[in-house]
């Protein structure tokens, strides 16, 4: 069952997005921003946790999981060490992606040229 | 010709853009990358006896790493423009946009190119998110006390 969840809510989200292009002037930059900031609104509103139970990897592989880990790895710091954990714990669940995309970019521009 | 004819002339020739099927790809799209994405999870969980939060985690560095690759091999810009906000809107997106500009600015010097440009794309991802999540976490403590 997770499976299927996992399409549509990821095909969901994305149909919403090419919505959103399609019929507004935003550009894809836009659309990233946003979603990632919906992803921490609806991490807020304790919606997220259902739709990651409901879809896994549909809710964790896109964009909006970025916010949803920002939320949560920084209330997680507040739970423990007041408001200096929202600082110093913000990125901790992110820091995977983050430092992922930066290692990987780094040596695949390394390596390869780029084609145009 | 007056105005109002060559608005008509420009209307007929303007390619046109079938919206329905924009997001019907998106979402087919969009839906098979999540099919993958949760497809690798399980894989991982099964094979490696990992639990589910640090399946999830690597199948994220997964994910990016081929994304990196494909953009580096050349057709992932191809496929990016085809699949509409289908490759956008998954982890894909954010890892093509930083691999992308990391490329492309690389002839430009190690650091005012590669270096300030990194996050051009991506950049606006990490402060809005962060900015949000901080906004938001200072007012879930505000009101939950």
């Amino acid at each position: 069952m997770t499976f299927i969840w996992a399409f549509i809510i990821a095909g969901l989200f994305c149909a919403l997005g090419q919505i959103i292009l399609d019929n507004t002037k935003l550009t894809p930059g836009h659309v990233t921003s946003l979603f990632t900031v919906l992803g921490s609104l609806l991490a807020f509103f304790g919606i997220y946790d259902k739709l990651i139970d409901l879809a896994g990897g549909g809710a964790t592989g896109i964009i909006s999981n970025f916010g949803y880990m920002l939320y949560t790895s920084a209330l997680a710091g507040y739970e423990e060490m007041g408001i200096l954990g929202i600082f110093s714990g913000m990125l901790t669940k992110s820091s995977t992606a983050i430092v992922g995309s930066i290692v990987f970019a780094s040596i695949v521009a390394l390596i390869f040229k780029p084609k145009d | 010709m007056n105005k109002e004819e060559y608005q008509k002339l420009v209307k007929k020739y303007e390619p046109k853009e079938n919206k329905f099927q924009n997001v019907v790809y998106a979402f087919l799209i969009g839906g098979l990358v999540g099919f993958i994405t949760e497809g690798i999870i399980v894989l991982l969980m099964n094979f490696f006896n990992l639990s589910r939060m640090i399946a999830g985690a690597w199948t994220c560095l997964i994910v990016i790493f081929a994304a990196s690759l494909f953009t580096a091999l050349g057709f992932f810009d191809n496929w990016m423009t085809k699949s509409k906000a289908g490759l956008l809107i998954p982890t894909t997106g954010f890892a093509h946009s930083v691999s992308s500009s990391a490329l492309d600015y690389k002839k430009e010097g190690l650091i005012t190119g590669l270096g300030s440009n990194f996050f051009k794309l991506a950049g606006s991802v990490i402060l809005y998110g962060i900015l949000s999540a901080f906004i938001l976490v200072i007012v879930r403590v505000i009101i939950g006390g």
